[in-house]
């Protein structure tokens, strides 16, 4: 509990109050509220809350470890990723004596919360995405991430089962890494099942641009598309538009199951409770932070949504058993021979990389299988 | 500017103190009006929403001028908006109204980032910033020049052209970042490479507050003296107040026009360059935050004056500081400050309006 900046100064007050019995004569009761001083955590989102997405992803940890004893939480939404954020961290560490923050956008990290991590030295700020790196960050920063491309493995093993026209439809923001990293998994799970489905792939340009992608859905559906899944910030018009066309989704980053009753197969989840956890417990017992959080389905990082009523028993008990496997360790998704959509080969035969290997962070090709192109 | 009408204008007698004092009265007015107006909308809002407006009038005050905290937290927030704001009052200068400031402000930042790299090598940052500021004003003003041309020349309209040139300068910006300009090691958030650590721009001395507040406010001193106290500064007033008697009398109204939409345009740019050296140290999409179009808001509030944008700006950046407790604090929405800001902004502009009825 040191860790909390409120109690030390009170704490140096009551010991320097040279009046003495002063202290003695606090009853029992105000003495013990003081020892037991919650630890105040703050979480920033880029985003709306209620996204039904990437923050709602986060919201959902947030409220989570809200319950846990001895936590208070601090929210702020909408902080967009300049030195706005900088006075947001101040703002939540000197009028809310926070002692651990949770930065939850990929562009906070640098230079947001170096700088402020470096002016605060004993405050903690953890960073969602895979950023930190031994001696060159602060140790009183860290990283927090999951890895759900299994959870997009196992999304797109239903998606294969479910498909009747065997075209998948994925639309993307950006041609980074993680997010071709996801298109492929999920493109890998549906092969699995039947090497003719086939995943077209729009990149939108933008983390949220609702009117792209309502126009990329209808698009993809109009060309047969019969699942559609997707990695943008929020996916809540994609699966909103998929419902009014009668077609399948399948979700991301949080559940959308309430807006497509009918639709909705399954989702590949965030679960950042575990790592908001870690951090509080870390920072309660007064330990040094863990620099480095990172784990799939086995960890606890990511989830599947529940299985909605289209899924097929023969579906389900497919991807339960890969799902189970993925949960004892030891099953590999990115393993050679694999080829790219261009016909060259990405992972030579016998080859297999496992999920912690940072090779797949530098992920620039879309797997066999996926019609489009990563552009620029 | 030495036309002949110029300097009959600048011959005329000076404004007894009386008048100027019933002048002041009369712009003060409705500034006071519009603000018992926001003040009464946003209780009963606040009081219907379930929370104590007086707890949140608190917090407001608190969060954004309550300590010395919280104003360095403001004047951080309204360090961009100070030059945003002038992106729009400048062109107004001239009667032209320009809402795409955020497209020169990061074509400004590219064109700064761009440079400021392989200049980092060749000299030391004196040198370097002021170079990077340079190549900010001129892609911003050109950027914008290109709009003001467009209307005197071919006209059209300059709002939906600024607009429509802002949507444009985005998607090159973004295509510059995320290919030819790109840092292969920013995987994850495409992103020009960066600057040194020892070429970004320090915090003002004494506060910490990045040097986009001071740049921001000598700037807007001098285009207030430069609209106010200048030949050319009448001129242009008469171009945009009554561009045909501005004809008439042989003044460069085109000219005029254009050399206004570019200096709008060159601030802008320079708020780019700032942001890009003293917060980002390299460009990429976090430089497309918004602060073009809360220009907009802050140049109508402030009437298209120089000098007002800056009270304005920083009235503008303590209600976000504000807005950043209220949501700690009492879990209200993001949305109610941006309510707040649209209650003053129709305020302000309402009673502006029954003034203007009224003489």
């Amino acid at each position: 509990m040191s860790q909390d900046p409120l109690i030390l100064p009170r704490r140096r007050l009551l010991a320097g109050s040279a009046l003495a019995g002063a202290t003695l004569a606090l009853p029992g009761a105000i003495r013990s509220a003081f020892a037991q001083a919650p630890l105040t955590m703050g979480v920033i989102y880029v985003g709306p809350r209620g996204d039904f997405g990437y923050n709602q992803a986060q919201a959902q940890a947030a409220a989570a470890v809200k319950k846990l004893p001895g936590v208070k939480v601090v929210e702020e939404e909408n902080v967009p990723e300049t030195a706005a954020v900088q006075k947001t961290m101040e703002a939540m560490i000197n009028q809310d004596k926070a002692a651990l923050i949770f930065a939850t956008s990929f562009g906070y990290f640098d230079p947001h919360m170096l700088k402020v991590a470096e002016k605060y030295p004993k405050v903690r700020f953890a960073h969602c995405g895979g950023m930190w790196t031994e001696g060159k960050h602060p140790k009183n920063a860290s990283s927090y991430f999951g890895y759900i491309d299994e959870c997009q493995y196992l999304a797109g093993i239903v998606a294969g089962y479910t498909s009747k026209t065997k075209k998948l439809g994925f639309i993307a923001a950006k041609p980074i890494p993680q997010v071709l990293r996801n298109i492929n998994a999920f493109t890998m799970g549906a092969r699995s099942v039947d090497p003719s489905i086939t995943t077209r792939v729009i990149f939108t340009g933008e983390w949220s641009m609702p009117v792209k992608e309502a126009e990329a859905a209808n698009s993809l559906i109009d060309q047969g598309v019969d699942v559609l899944t997707c990695h943008v910030d929020s996916p809540k018009v994609i699966v909103e538009t998929a419902e009014k066309r009668g077609i399948f989704s399948s979700g991301y980053h949080a559940s959308q199951a309430a807006l497509a009753p009918k639709g909705y197969l399954t989702g590949a989840e965030w679960d950042w409770s575990t790592p908001y956890a870690a951090q509080i417990k870390a920072a309660q017992a007064g330990t040094p932070m863990p620099n480095l959080l990172r784990g799939g389905l086995k960890e606890g990082y990511v989830k599947m949504s529940p299985y909605g009523a289209p899924v097929s028993a023969a579906a389900r008990s497919k991807a339960d058993e890969v799902k189970a496997a993925m949960l004892k360790g030891g099953f590999v998704i990115f393993k050679g021979a694999l080829k790219d959509n261009k016909g060259g080969t990405v992972i030579a035969a016998g080859k297999s990389i496992d999920q912690f290997d940072p090779e797949l962070e530098k992920m620039n090709y879309l797997v066999e299988g996926v019609i489009g192109s990563i552009p620029g | 500017m030495n036309t002949p009408a110029a300097a009959v204008f600048v011959e005329a007698p000076p404004t007894p103190p009386a008048e100027r004092l019933r002048g002041l009265g009369d712009a003060l007015l409705p500034a006071a009006a519009a603000l018992l107006i926001t003040v009464l909308l946003f209780s009963a809002a606040v009081a219907l929403a379930g929370f104590n407006p007086l707890e949140v009038w608190g917090l407001i005050l608190m969060g954004g001028f309550g300590d010395a905290f919280a104003w360095q937290n403001t004047l951080q927030r309204a360090a961009p908006l100070v030059l945003t704001g002038l992106a729009v009052a400048l062109p107004a200068q001239a009667g032209r109204v320009i809402i795409g400031a955020e497209g020169a402000l990061v074509l400004g930042g590219l064109a700064a980032a761009a440079l400021g790299l392989p200049l980092s090598t060749q000299a030391p940052p004196a040198v370097v910033w002021p170079l990077m500021a340079l190549a900010g004003m001129l892609t911003g003003g050109l950027w914008i020049g290109i709009v003001g041309w467009l209307r005197e020349k071919r006209e059209v309209n300059e709002t939906i052209a600024s607009l429509l040139m802002s949507f444009i300068a985005i998607a090159l910006f973004n295509q510059m970042v995320e290919t030819v300009l790109r840092d292969p090691a920013s995987l994850n958030k495409p992103s020009t490479r960066p600057l040194p650590d020892n070429y970004l721009l320090p915090a003002m001395p004494g506060l910490d507050v990045h040097w986009g507040l001071g740049v921001g406010v000598v700037v807007a001193i001098v285009c207030w003296a430069v609209v106010k106290l200048t030949p050319l500064g009448l001129a242009l007033r008469v171009a945009g107040g009554n561009p045909r008697t501005a004809l008439g009398v042989g003044l460069p109204v085109a000219g005029l026009t254009i050399g206004a939409c570019a200096a709008g345009g060159a601030a802008a740019g320079l708020a780019g360059a700032v942001e890009v050296a003293a917060v980002h140290g390299a460009a990429n999409a976090s430089l497309i935050a918004g602060y073009g179009y809360s220009g907009i808001l802050i140049a109508f509030a402030a009437r298209f004056s120089p000098l007002g944008v800056v009270p304005v700006a920083i009235l503008v950046g303590g209600i976000a500081a504000s807005g950043s407790l209220l949501q700690r604090r009492l879990g209200l929405p993001d949305a109610s400050v941006t309510v707040l800001l649209g209650f003053a902004f129709v305020a302000l502009i309402g009673c502006e309006t029954l003034r203007n009825r009224k003489t």
